[in-house]
Formats: C-alpha cells, sequence, structure tokens
C-alpha cells in the first residue's frame, strides 16, 4: 500500500505554510501524520501536495498563561502525556491521553492534528470540548479564535477554512484539586473509544457542586456536552443518587449507528460511562478537599 | 556420553540472526534488477468481466509488463489452481483460475498483474487498468446459497453446494429414540484469518544457462509450490526450486499456492529478470484464504445419568468461492467434535456451501476447535438441564486411560481409523479442575456479586488430530568438515523447525548443537515433501530425522571400529568426536571418518554400510496421533458494558514427549492467544453484499499483550507407540 | 518451456506521459545506528521502505502499512514511533536506530536481546525488531518496570506467535540485569 504520487513541501514559516495552502490546488496539511500516512498508504486520500508543518517553529509550547493552559498545535501527544504543568494544572488531558492509542503513535502525533482530524471517537477532542477549548487558527489575513462547541462542522470536518492553519489550542483551568475523569470502553488497549466519557467537578468543602462539566465522545459528528445534566447538578450535594440522575440522559440521546456497532448499544454505554465518570471525579475531588483539610 | 539434548530447552539456532535484525524473509531478498508486481482486484463480490484496458496503465513510465487472463492462456499449461485434496464428496469442480478473467467471484480476486520498476509506480499503474464489470447477483452467506433459488456464486453453476457428506456411525436414531433426555444447540462459529505479521510474498528468478527458476516464497509447503509451478510452466522438477526463506509465520493459509505466485514466476520468465511480489495487509483480508462460517445444529441424547447415548445434527460450512484446499476443515470440525468421549452413536451431516466470499481452508486448529466448542456447548446445556456439575458430566463420559489406545468407529479422510492412542483424559481434567480452583468456584462467585462484579468460569477437554501423515523425509549427512547437516522440505514458520530437528540429531551424533546445520524448506535439498501443517514437523519430519541420525550413527561406529580397532562398546560419540572410553588420547574427529567414508581408489570402503555418512528417510507414519488438554478460563463480564475480562486461565495438556518444553509452551501460548481472538476479538466480516466489512488491523482485532490473561501450563507426557520419539503435534493445541 | 515475446502487453519503454511528482526527489541527511548517510530519495517513499530498500537495513519489517502492527517502529531521536506512517523526506536532520543497532557491538547482544533468547521471547522473529526498539525505549524512561508497564508499552506491537508472556518475561528479566541484579535464567 504506497501512496499516490504528491509533491512536498516543507515550509519553515507559518505565513509559507499559509500561503501554500491558499495557493495550491488539492493540498493536505501533514501534521503528525498517524492518521493522514495511513490514508495516504491505503489511497484513501490522494492530495497533490503535502505541506509538511513539522519545520514551522514555535508550535509546540506548553504554558499557563494566567488562568489557561496553552498548546501549540504541533505539541505531541507524548510531550503533552508527560508535562508536568500538564499533570498538575489540567490532569484530564493527561487522563485522557494514556487511552490514547500506543506511545509510538503519541509520539509523533499532534494535539492539533488529532482536533482536525475531528475523529468522533478521539479522545483529545472529546476533552477539548469538556475544557470548553478555544481553538486558535491563522489564515492568510487574520487569526481567528473558534470556541471548541463551534469547531465540528460535520463528520471529520473542523469549521476552518480550507486556507487556515491551527496554531494552538487554549485550555480554561479548572481549580487545582477539582474531581476529574476520562473513561472509555474500547475493546483493546489504546483502540478508539466506542464511547467515553469526561467529567469535571468543582466541589465546594461541603461537597455541593459548584460547577460540572460531563461529555460524551463517540456518540455523534463531535462530542456531546451534556448540558441538561451538568446544570441539574450544580448546586446540589454530589452522591451516588445524583449521578445516576445525571447519567440518565445520557440514555435517551442520539447516537451514531454504523456496522460495527447499534446506537441502542452506544445509549448504554454513555449513561454508564457517565456515571462512572462522575463519581471517579467525585472521589478525585473528595481526596483533593480531605488532603486539602488534613494539611 | 553427552548429557540429552532431547528434553532440554537448548538456545535456540534460529534466534540470533533475528534478534540482529539479520533474518532473511521474502521482503528483504534483493536481486540486481529486480521488478515489482502488484494486482488488480475485484471490488465485486460477483461480477461479469466484459473488458479489461491496460492502454493506460502500461502507458505509464516504468511499467514493464501487465498480465491478464487472456496473456496466460498463451503462456501456462495450466491456467487453473486445482484443489489441493480431491474428494468424492465434491459435487461441483471450481478450481481456482491464475487471473480471472470471464467472472469474479469475491471481493479481491486476481484480475491483472502490473510489472513495474518499484511497488509505488506498480501501484501507480494497477489504478489506471479498467476494468469493465456487469454485477451479478451473490451467494452473501453459506446458509442463503443453500436455500432453494439462492443465486449461485458461480454463473455457470445451477446451485451452491459444493460438496456433501456425512460422518456417521452406530445407530443415532435409536439412541435417540430411547433416550432419558435430548438436548439441542444452534451455533454460528464465525469467520477469521491468520494474519501473520507477516504477510505472503515470492520473488522468482530465473537462470537462463541453467533454464531454472528459482522461487522463494513465504510459503508453508515447497514441494507443493514446486509440484504447481511445475504443472501449470510446463517444466520439470528439476528446472524449478522453490526456497522457503525465514517466513513470519504461517498459521495456515501459506500452505495454498495462490495466483500471485503463478504470476510472479511467470512474470520472471518473461522479462527474464527477477520478480517480486509483496502482499500488503489490506490484500491479506481479501486475498489470503480465511476460515469457516460454520453454522451447527446439532442435539446430545443423553441417558438418566448423563451419559451420551449419540449425538446427531447438521453442519454448514461456509467454503468460500474456489476450492482452495479440500473439504479438510469441515471434515476436521465433525471428527473432532466426539473424540475426547464415549459417543456410541454419532451422525453429523455436513453440507459446504460455496459463496462469493474469500475462499475457506485451515487456520491454526483446522476446524478442530470448532467441533470441540460444539460438543462442549452441548455438555454444558446437559449439565445446566439436569443440574449436574459440569465438571462431573464430561468425567462421566470421557474415553478413560486404561481404554487406550481407543479405537473409535469414526475414519480420517484417508481412509484410516481414528485410534486415540494414548493420554489420560480424566486426569488431565481432574488436574486443570484443581489448579483453577473449581470446586470453590460458587463461593467466589457469591462473594464477587455481593460486590456487584459478575465472574463466571469455564470448562472445555479437547483431543487433536496431529501428524498428519504419510511422512516428511529428511535427510542427515556428516561432511567432511566434521559438521552434520540436515536436509529436509519441512517448512519453519517460527515454531522452531530447525531447532526441534537439531536437537533431534544431535542426540544420535555428538550432542552438539553448534556442530547442527539444519537446512530446511528447500526443494533442492530433498527431492520429495509435504511441507508444515495440522501439527506434523516434529512428529514427521522429527521421526524421520531421528532415524536417519540413527542409521548415520551407526555408519560412524562401525567405521571407527574399524579404524580404531576397538569394540563398539568401548567407544563413545560426544561433541565432534570419537573417543575410546578408557583412553582420553585415542579418538578421532568426525571429519576423519567421514572423509574415510568417502573412500579411496582402489581401497575397500571401511565399516559395513558402504560409502558415505549419511541417511536418508522418509518415515511412514499413516495414522495420527491423539493430542489432548483440558481448559478452565475464569472471566468477569461487567454487565454494564458487556465487556469481558479474562481473569485467569489455566491449561493442561499433553502432547506426548517434549523435544523442547519451552518451545512447547510456546507453541500454546500462541494458540491461546489465537484462541481468545476466536473467541472474543477477531471477526472476519461481511456486509449483505458480501463486501468484507474489516479491512484492516484497526477492525479486525488482534489481541495484542494487554488482553492476555494470566495463564498457567501445566503438561502431561503420554508418549505415543506410533513414532520412536513419542511425540505428538502441539502447534495448535492452544487454539 | 521457451516463452513468445509476442505478449500483448510487454511495454516498450516509452516515456509518454512523464509525471514529474512521481518521480520528484530530494536529498536527506540522516544518521542511521551512528553512521552518517546521504541519499537521494523520492518524496513519496515511507521511512520503512527507506530504511529497508535503500539503505538495505532489512531488520525493521513492514506488518501492515497504517500503523497498527507496530512490526516497523524504530527510534526516531530516541523515540519509538511508526516508521511506515513517516516520509523519508521527514527524517533529514535526525537520528534513527533500529534494531541493527541495538547492540553494544557486532558481536554481543543487548541485555534485552540475550533476555529474549533466554525466555523464548520470540518465534518467528517478525515483530521482534518492533518490540526491541519500544522495549528499549521503556527501560530507558523506566529502569523497573512493573509486568502492567511492560504490556501497556507493547500494547502497540502485535505478535501472532508467542502470547507475548515471554516477551514481557524477558523485559522483566533484563531490566533486572540492567539495574545490576543477577538475571533468572532459563
Amino acid at each position: 500500500m504506497k501512496p499516490a504520487p504528491f509533491t512536498y513541501h516543507d515550509p519553515q514559516r507559518l505565513s509559507d505554510a499559509i500561503s501554500l495552502l491558499a495557493s495550491l490546488d488539492n493540498p493536505k496539511v501533514l501534521a503528525g501524520g498517524q492518521s493522514l500516512v495511513p490514508m495516504l498508504n491505503m489511497r484513501f486520500v490522494q492530495p497533490d501536495h503535502i505541506i509538511d508543518l513539522n519545520k514551522l517553529p514555535g508550535l509546540s509550547d506548553i504554558e499557563i498563561v494566567g488562568d489557561v493552559l496553552r498548546v501549540g498545535a504541533m505539541c505531541r501527544q507524548r510531550d503533552l502525556e508527560l508535562s508536568p504543568i500538564v499533570r498538575s494544572h489540567c490532569p484530564i488531558i493527561r487522563g485522557a491521553l494514556l487511552l490514547v492509542g500506543h506511545r509510538q503513535t503519541r509520539n509523533r502525533g499532534t494535539l492539533g492534528g488529532s482536533l482536525c482530524h475531528l475523529d468522533p471517537a478521539a479522545e483529545l477532542v472529546a476533552v477539548a470540548a469538556a475544557l470548553d477549548a478555544v481553538v486558535t487558527v491563522a489564515g492568510p489575513s487574520r487569526t481567528r479564535n473558534i470556541p471548541f462547541a463551534d469547531f465540528p462542522a460535520g463528520f471529520m470536518m473542523p469549521a476552518i477554512g480550507m486556507d487556515e492553519i491551527v496554531t494552538e489550542v487554549r485550555f480554561p483551568l479548572w481549580p487545582i484539586g477539582c474531581g476529574y475523569s476520562f473513561i472509555e470502553f474500547a475493546r483493546r488497549h489504546g483502540d478508539f473509544a466506542i464511547v467515553s466519557a469526561a467529567a469535571l467537578l468543582h466541589e465546594d468543602a461541603d461537597g455541593r457542586v459548584i460547577r460540572a462539566s460531563l461529555t460524551l465522545g463517540g456518540v455523534g459528528v463531535g462530542p456531546l456536552r451534556m448540558n441538561d445534566a451538568e446544570r441539574m447538578m450544580v448546586g446540589q450535594q454530589a452522591s451516588g443518587a445524583l449521578f445516576r440522575e445525571a447519567a440518565e440522559s445520557g440514555g435517551s440521546i442520539d447516537a451514531l449507528e454504523d456496522a460495527h456497532v447499534t446506537s441502542a448499544y452506544r445509549r448504554r454505554l454513555a449513561k454508564a460511562l457517565s456515571r462512572r465518570a462522575l463519581e471517579q471525579a467525585h472521589a478525585r475531588a473528595s481526596d483533593t478537599s480531605r488532603a486539602g483539610r488534613a494539611s | 556420553m553427552s548429557a540429552s539434548v532431547v528434553g532440554t530447552n537448548v538456545e535456540r539456532v534460529e534466534d540470533l540472526p533475528l534478534l540482529r535484525g539479520n533474518g532473511r524473509f521474502v521482503d528483504d531478498i534483493d536481486l540486481p534488477g529486480m521488478l515489482h508486481a502488484a494486482f488488480v482486484r475485484s471490488p465485486h463480490a460477483h461480477a461479469a468481466i466484459r473488458s479489461i484496458e491496460t492502454t493506460a496503465a502500461a502507458a505509464l513510465p516504468g511499467v514493464y509488463a501487465i498480465l491478464t487472463g487472456d496473456d496466460l492462456k498463451k503462456i501456462l499449461v495450466k491456467t487453473q489452481l486445482v484443489v489441493g485434496l480431491p474428494s468424492p464428496a465434491y459435487k461441483q469442480e471450481l478450481h481456482r483460475p491464475v487471473l480471472a478473467r470471464e467472472e469474479v467471484v469475491h471481493v479481491g480476486e486476481s484480475i491483472a498483474a502490473v510489472i513495474a520498476e518499484s511497488r509505488y509506480v506498480a501501484e501507480d499503474a494497477a489504478a489506471l487498468v479498467e476494468v469493465d464489470f456487469d454485477p451479478l447477483p451473490m451467494a452473501v452467506d453459506c446458509q442463503q446459497a443453500l436455500s432453494p433459488g439462492a443465486p449461485p456464486a458461480h454463473r455457470n453453476s445451477s446451485h451452491n453446494l459444493v460438496a456433501e457428506f456425512a460422518l456417521n456411525y452406530g445407530d443415532v436414531d435409536a439412541a435417540f429414540a430411547t433416550a432419558n433426555h435430548i438436548f439441542r444447540e444452534s451455533l454460528w462459529q464465525h469467520r477469521g484469518g491468520s494474519h501473520s505479521i507477516e504477510c505472503r510474498g515470492s520473488v522468482a528468478i530465473h537462470d537462463p544457462i541453467e533454464d531454472r527458476l528459482t522461487f522463494w516464497s513465504s510459503t508453508q509447503t515447497p514441494h507443493v509450490a514446486r509440484r504447481i509451478l511445475c504443472d501449470v510452466l510446463g517444466r520439470d522438477e528439476d528446472q524449478v526450486r522453490v526456497v522457503v526463506p525465514d517466513v513470519g509465520g504461517g498459521f495456515g493459509p501459506k500452505l495454498v499456492f495462490y495466483p500471485e505466485d503463478v504470476c510472479v514466476a511467470v512474470a520472471a520468465l518473461i522479462l527474464g529478470r527477477p520478480v517480486k511480489w509483496i502482499e500488503d495487509r489490506r490484500e491479506h483480508f481479501v486475498a489470503t484464504t480465511q476460515e469457516r462460517d460454520q453454522y451447527w445444529d446439532v442435539e446430545i441424547a443423553v441417558d438418566a445419568a448423563a451419559r451420551i447415548l449419540g449425538v446427531r445434527g447438521t453442519l454448514i460450512h461456509d467454503h468460500g468461492a474456489y476450492t482452495a484446499r479440500g473439504v479438510n476443515v469441515a471434515y476436521g470440525s465433525a471428527a473432532a467434535m466426539p473424540l475426547p468421549y464415549r459417543v456410541p452413536a454419532y451422525r453429523l451431516d455436513i453440507k459446504l456451501a460455496v459463496t462469493n466470499k474469500v475462499p475457506v481452508t485451515p487456520v491454526r486448529g483446522a476446524g478442530q476447535p470448532q467441533g470441540v466448542f460444539a460438543m462442549e456447548r452441548l455438555l454444558d446445556l446437559v449439565a445446566r438441564e439436569l443440574e449436574i456439575d459440569r465438571a462431573e458430566v464430561r468425567r462421566r463420559n470421557l474415553v478413560a486411560a486404561d481404554e487406550m489406545p481407543y479405537v473409535t468407529p469414526l475414519k480420517t479422510r484417508g481412509g484410516m481409523r481414528v485410534i486415540l492412542d494414548s493420554g489420560d483424559y480424566p486426569r488431565c481434567q481432574a488436574e486443570t479442575l484443581k489448579r483453577a480452583g473449581w470446586d470453590g468456584f460458587r463461593v467466589r462467585q457469591l462473594a464477587a456479586r455481593a460486590e456487584g462484579r459478575y465472574i463466571g468460569i469455564g470448562l472445555a477437554n479437547y483431543v487433536e488430530g496431529t501428524g498428519r501423515g504419510p511422512y516428511e523425509q529428511v535427510s542427515v549427512r556428516i561432511q567432511p568438515s566434521g559438521r552434520v547437516h540436515v536436509y529436509t522440505g519441512a517448512a519453519p514458520m517460527g515454531q522452531s523447525t530447525k531447532t526441534m530437528l537439531a536437537q533431534i540429531v544431535a542426540e544420535q551424533l555428538g550432542g552438539d548443537m553448534d556442530n547442527i546445520t539444519v537446512i530446511a524448506g528447500d526443494t533442492a535439498a530433498v527431492p520429495l515433501g509435504l511441507g508444515g501443517f495440522n501439527s506434523r514437523q516434529t512428529v514427521l519430519a522429527g521421526t524421520s530425522a531421528h532415524v536417519a541420525a540413527v542409521a548415520v550413527r551407526k555408519k560412524v561406529f562401525a567405521i571407527a571400529t574399524q579404524l580404531l580397532e576397538t569394540d563398539e562398546k568401548d567407544l563413545e560419540l560426544d561433541g565432534r568426536e570419537i573417543r575410546v572410553r578408557t583412553s582420553n588420547a585415542v579418538s578421532l574427529p568426525l571429519a576423519d571418518i567421514a572423509r574415510a567414508a568417502a573412500g579411496l581408489p582402489g581401497f575397500p570402503v571401511p565399516g559395513r554400510y558402504g560409502p558415505g555418512l549419511a541417511a536418508t528417510e522418509q518415515v511412514v507414519i499413516d495414522n495420527m496421533t491423539y493430542a489432548n488438554g483440558t481448559a478452565v478460563a475464569e472471566v468477569e463480564v461487567d454487565i454494564e458494558t458487556g465487556g469481558v475480562k479474562l481473569t485467569n486461565l489455566v491449561f493442561t495438556h499433553d502432547c506426548g514427549r517434549a523435544i523442547h518444553p519451552m518451545i512447547v509452551d510456546g507453541q500454546i501460548l500462541g494458540g491461546i492467544a489465537h484462541g481468545i481472538g476466536n473467541a472474543l476479538f477477531e471477526w472476519m466480516a461481511f456486509d449483505s453484499n458480501a463486501q468484507p466489512l474489516t479491512t484492516n488491523l484497526a477492525e479486525y482485532l488482534l489481541v495484542s499483550a494487554t488482553e492476555m490473561p494470566p495463564i498457567h501450563i501445566g503438561h502431561h507426557e503420554s508418549p505415543t507407540t506410533l513414532n520412536p520419539l513419542g511425540v505428538k503435534g502441539v502447534g495448535e493445541s492452544g487454539v | 518451456m521457451r516463452v513468445q515475446a509476442t505478449l500483448h502487453a510487454l511495454v516498450e519503454r516509452v516515456e509518454r506521459m512523464p509525471d514529474p511528482a512521481a518521480r520528484a526527489t530530494r536529498t536527506i541527511t540522516v544518521v542511521v545506528n551512528n553512521a552518517n548517510y546521504e541519499a537521494e530519495v523520492a518524496v513519496r517513499c515511507t521511512l520503512v521502505d527507506f530504511i529497508r530498500h535503500d539503505l538495505k537495513l532489512t531488520g525493521t519489517h513492514v506488518g501492515c502499512e497504517h500503523g497498527v502492527c507496530g512490526a516497523c517502529t524504530i527510534l526516531f531521536d530516541g523515540r519509538s514511533i511508526r516508521s511506515c506512517l513517516m516520509l523519508a523526506v521527514q527524517a533529514d536532520g535526525h537520528r534513527i536506530t533500529t534494531v541493527e543497532g541495538i547492540a553494544p557491538r557486532s558481536d554481543d547482544l543487548h541485555p534485552l536481546q540475550q533476555a529474549f533468547r533466554d525466555h523464548h521471547a520470540l518465534q518467528c522473529g517478525f515483530c521482534t525488531p518492533g518490540m526491541l526498539t519500544t522495549l528499549i525505549e521503556l527501560l530507558g524512561e523506566n529502569s523497573d518496570p512493573s509486568e502492567e508497564d511492560v504490556k501497556v508499552a507493547i500494547s502497540g506491537n502485535l505478535c501472532r506467535c508467542t502470547g507475548y508472556r515471554g516477551i514481557v518475561l524477558a523485559t522483566l528479566d533484563a531490566a533486572k540485569r540492567m539495574r545490576g541484579g543477577k538475571g533468572s535464567t532459563r
């Protein structure tokens, strides 16, 4: 399985990359290659031009700016996974990354690449939705910021222009000590999630929910934020009963159906995983607050 | 006398080059001027071909030739690949054309071969070949294919029943008429592929000076491959040499000879340049044979004490689009079903359906695991309905050790009586149950339930026919250098064939593994051979190697006795020399004995066995030898997600004498992984238009390290009397 | 049997429709197993094909070409990656280690290789190079991995022969030897 012929470009400046993207016919951008190259090899895509982004400088930073985690689009998933900053300030990202493919794919795969590929089952996509990430894209004449809820335009189609490149992603931080959980059901370790659930809980000292985020991945074209369930939980006492109630809505979502997995099964998974993710997030929040009170 | 080599865990002779990355697999072969092939394949499950247009493809720079069925008609003596194992059960002849010309009958069937300067260019050109198809109605699965009015999978056939036969003995109707209890089960056992990590491949080169075609192929059956090449090309055996390089796993489908292999050979001949074809993974899903889709509808009749009175039923087996091998998978399933148990009456009516899917041939287990599964499910049903412990039901019916050799009423496909030669099945089961904590399971289960966890336990016994005869030729020769060379057509594919043969020969000839060189899988090494499948090579090749080594040993001693003027009983063969036991100073290197054995003009040859230190054997063993085992698996099911986790697996097996215990364990572990795959992960899926749905390794799930449970393997050794080594096969036991 | 050359599909080598993209090449320099290479490569040539057929280092294997089986795993700037998912041109200026570069000397074995031998961690050997490079990376990060760590590390390397147990045991043993302990022998 060998790729069809293409012309290869490896721009050294972002502006050159954007110009190429804007001017060439039938181009494809190459980031980590873990999604694109299999498709090239199988000839599922046959671009006339490959624009390799790996030589562009300054797109791999990981830093905290105020109360935001700023990550360059070309940051390798493995670097994100091993970053102490991410581990301490935004641990749900690391939790999700441990389930993303295998070490070999994370060594090359990028954050930007995963988000732009927009596989419904991709863990990073679900986490970006869970955290209300903001995606920065650069085009020929301007840079703009896209809230993640607006990022998926269709099945594996991000809402970015043909001449735009994602440059960075900003994740608003939850206060340190918040509970988090990223779980999924997959057939084997490292497989794409059939369904995933991402939960974040900010609880007060009495275990009352101040803020909640609950996101289902793998169920639709884009991740599904369970806004009703989130709103319902705010102000309530965290408990198993609350989480069961919050998870109920997972059982009635419109879920994808394909040759391998039925929508009915996805709904069952959505409900079970939602509840478990909330329970795990709560357990972590309680651990931290207990630790906080003890010290 | 040196310590025994057989039975010990010697270092494998295969390891060093493989560890260093110096193996030589077929794609590692690089020859000057080598060209590369790619194939145009059918996207339709069933269609007529109106025309094949190759002009645009041929005009692409770097393309050297494009072969179609029309071209092959002008070149080949035969343009069809004939069924490997003919059988009177066949009702239709569905031999495979080398390249489809009039009709395609499965997605992936080869239509044209493109030969180019690189695989990249060959694929570019293949994409430019235009085939005009007329889609035809399809036989999409074996049940539908056999229903009245079903479209024929081949348009010139009037129906899809490709073969029909029954295995039966005893009076099954009487057994069921008088039974206390009858239980019925319907089972679907689904398709799966071999997915050796190395796909198929071959390289051909023609030497015009000697007019010899050399064919390297990742094959399990070099002599069969040579036979077929000779037949289709119209060449003599001396004009074709097939060599098996390192093979990255075979597991069954590489025993078949394929259209691509013929095309590679033809291209090399007509272009006068070496040609290589390496299968890619997507091709492996649609062009390499797979195993089964079987629908079982079976019943068991038992008396009041749960003793089996009879088993009967029907089996519908998906044969795929061509008769690529034979009826052996279905036959093997049917023959395996009753084996471990006393089944007084048995009848399985078997129908093989041709479908518009990839042809079906053996994949590790060759149908036997499927027969085992059907029987074990029936026994579980008996236990559940009669409220008897599942192990107890089996205990009451297992063939006992003191009944061995147990002559069953069954026959093998060659007409040989199935005789269970040795084994202690009840003891195997008892030990497995004990190690698995079977008796304490209920308590564990209740405790888990109290925690909201759901666990289960399962038990199965198997008896499997191994050592498929009739022979595997081996030559043993001591070179003038003193090195011992072993030659055979037996085909290694990872199962440590060379180490096994070296051990067996070293045992007789000095015990120094470093002094043994094994040349395997080469038709130039020995004239006859059958190859690797059906867990046979240790039994057949091992036996011939042993007998040949013993013969050579006799010659060595006869000459040494004469040259050293000492009695045979005072001599010992240790390492690379013969020594006089009582005197350390007196010894004779094997090299000297070999040279003496070659003789000198005008002088009598020493010893009494004639010239040379060599022997060639092809020991015939017609009866199969039956290995057995018991497995107990404990699982946890997440009832909310349906997720299944294997928490423990206990396996006791008996493959007779173990030549190399660690290698035996390795074979079982590999087989177990495949069995876990078959049960829980692997499914070669097709849609209702016979289009394959799983065509890459992200969709077709092979077991990885994280899915393997803790496994405990116990061993019995019930040697068989069917061969001098007492060995049985083990390559497929785990499945 | 002599073959007639009247085959209608035999083609004359006429460059009628040159396709520049199909033949486009670049010159790259890359360090592989501590040796410098400069080579001209087709831009669409994958890294694994370059390693195997241009550099003739055939120890790295091709199993799937879609990034699942791991047979093509090499170390790229010290990190395990799937070389079937990279283009050769992307290796320009980088360092690669393949299985051929693992042993400390040509006549010696890395403790991991020796442990593989001792624990029957390979049968057909096709997945082995990818396993070794992946595990070398693991042992470089974690000198005392647990059994679970090892299994997760090789979860992206498929083996159809061994059932993985020998590989896991070999790795734990190698780690022990590398920490200075005495490994367990067969």
